[in-house]
């Protein structure tokens, strides 16, 4: 069956890994921006907000909750068990493993995403919140506008990272019948009885597309070092 | 050019740290028009003073009236207020990400909903006023520390503010910077625009002050015109201080 489209067979599954990895990258992004904005938000003013008290300490003492917890349970547990949790339990009525193992792998990111961008908020100077405070701008205006934007430039290689990590480690997607570079070699593999072939080749694949990422990394390291604004 | 009009009315102003007491109940009016600049021995609660005033630090006792509205009270909306108080930094505060024209059109358009068109227009004006037009489209890191801080008062100029507050606007700058500054103040100051200044600059508070404030351990310990505090200081810790500083 796969005598002649083998090639074919290891380009879809390239494919479906760039699928999962571009789109957990974006879930992850914004879910990271999202919990590390609270995160900070509460580090910064809970002592102020506990001592105005009402409804606003109340509401983000338990946003803080929920994503202090998110982050403990997803960091403490093998990304291949969330990833069956999900497939097997959470959306056992879907059949879309890919759309599954997007998510999965979104919300796993997320969690790693959340504390890279939490360094980066940390890493901007007060002086940059108190100046959009003292032009009118809100909380979140301010948060939006004036720190976002420059926490991601001095998050950005290390983001870049974080997404040549998760494109790896979406070789264990093959775990709920997502066809993808790894499970595609695997195939192969099993049907031909010769492991050495498809599973190197795999293993090229996987490293030239790192390599080239890797290097584009560089590049933009030393273009964001060059510029400073 | 100051007026009767009471534009800042603060009453018993307290700040502590922690457990550590910084104002311990300052009381000052600052009228329409009026430059007061407010000096003092480092550490004494000038600038933590100054801060307050558009509630960057959060007073822990007392209150401060801004036109009539105790901005204070848990039901008062600080960010309508600190659009009509403009504020500038020691260290400038220039957002490094945008350009000197973005610098100063942010607010405008996205607060008070200028057109992008009008906006930059005004900012434009402005920047013409303190010589810097053409730096419009730089970046706050391609200019220097004088430069930098003429635009992040023009920036706070763009909201149209009542008054304006100065945390220290010359001391980050190299002594040769300093005059272009104190002249962009001066300007203001005469065009009666209401300001409060924290500075050490004995020579700009002689100059432009209607009143000197002389904070010291927490409190007002002394107060008048130029001509009184440097001419006839009362207090010795204010003869002392002096003594340095001039």
């Amino acid at each position: 069956m796969l005598e002649n489209n083998r090639f074919d067979f290891i380009i879809d599954g390239l494919k479906n890994t760039f699928l999962i990895t571009l789109g957990s990258l974006v879930l992850g992004v914004i879910l990271g921006v999202i919990v590390a904005v609270v995160r900070s938000t509460y580090d910064k003013n809970h002592t102020h907000l506990k001592k105005r008290g009402g409804i606003s300490y109340f509401l983000m003492s338990i946003l803080n909750k929920i994503c202090q917890v998110y982050l403990t349970v997803i960091r403490g547990t093998p990304v291949v068990v969330q990833l069956m949790i999900f497939y097997f339990i959470i959306f056992a009525k879907s059949d879309d493993g890919i759309a599954v193992a997007t998510f999965a792998f979104g919300i796993n990111s997320g969690a790693y995403v959340a504390e890279i961008f939490r360094s980066g908020i940390m890493a901007i100077d007060n002086g940059q919140f108190e100046a959009g405070r003292s032009l009118g701008l809100n909380y979140i205006q301010t948060m939006l506008y004036i720190i976002v934007p420059q926490m991601f430039k001095v998050v950005l290689p290390t983001l870049c990272n974080e997404f040549i990590v998760l494109l790896k480690e979406t070789s264990v997607a093959g775990y709920v019948g997502v066809i993808d570079l790894t499970k595609a070699g695997n195939t192969i593999a099993g049907r031909t009885f010769s492991y050495f072939i498809p599973l190197i080749t795999v293993a090229i694949i996987y490293l030239i597309v790192v390599m080239i990422l890797t290097k584009l990394v560089g590049i933009l390291e030393r273009r964001l070092r060059n510029s400073d604004h | 050019m100051t007026t009767n009009e009471t534009l800042i009315k603060v009453e018993n102003l307290q700040k502590s740290f922690e457990n550590v007491e910084v104002l311990k109940g300052v009381n000052i009016d600052i009228k329409k028009g009026e430059v007061v600049v407010i000096i003092g021995p480092s550490g004494c609660g000038k600038s933590t003073f100054l801060r307050t005033l558009n509630l960057l630090e959060e007073p822990t006792g007392g209150h401060i009236y801004f036109e009539g509205n105790d901005i204070t009270s848990k039901s008062s909306n600080i960010n309508l207020h600190r659009q009509k108080i403009g504020m500038v930094f020691q260290q400038f505060n220039l957002f490094p990400h945008m350009t000197i024209l973005k610098n100063m059109t942010l607010a405008p358009i996205k607060l008070l909903k200028k057109s992008k068109e009008d906006a930059e227009k005004e900012a434009l004006k402005l920047l013409e006023r303190v010589g810097l037009a053409d730096r419009a489209s730089s970046y706050p890191s391609q200019l220097s520390g004088g430069q930098k801080q003429r635009v992040a008062i023009v920036r706070a100029l763009c909201m149209q503010p009542e008054v304006m507050l100065f945390d220290e606007p010359t001391s980050a700058l190299d002594p040769e910077m300093v005059g272009e500054v104190l002249e962009v103040m001066k300007s203001l100051a005469q065009e009666g625009m209401t300001m409060a200044v924290v500075t050490h600059e004995m020579g700009f508070a002689r100059e432009v002050a209607d009143r000197i404030i002389f904070i010291d351990e927490g409190i007002i310990m002394e107060e008048g015109t130029p001509e009184e505090v440097f001419g006839n200081p009362k207090s010795p810790r204010l003869q002392d201080f002096l003594s340095k500083v001039i």
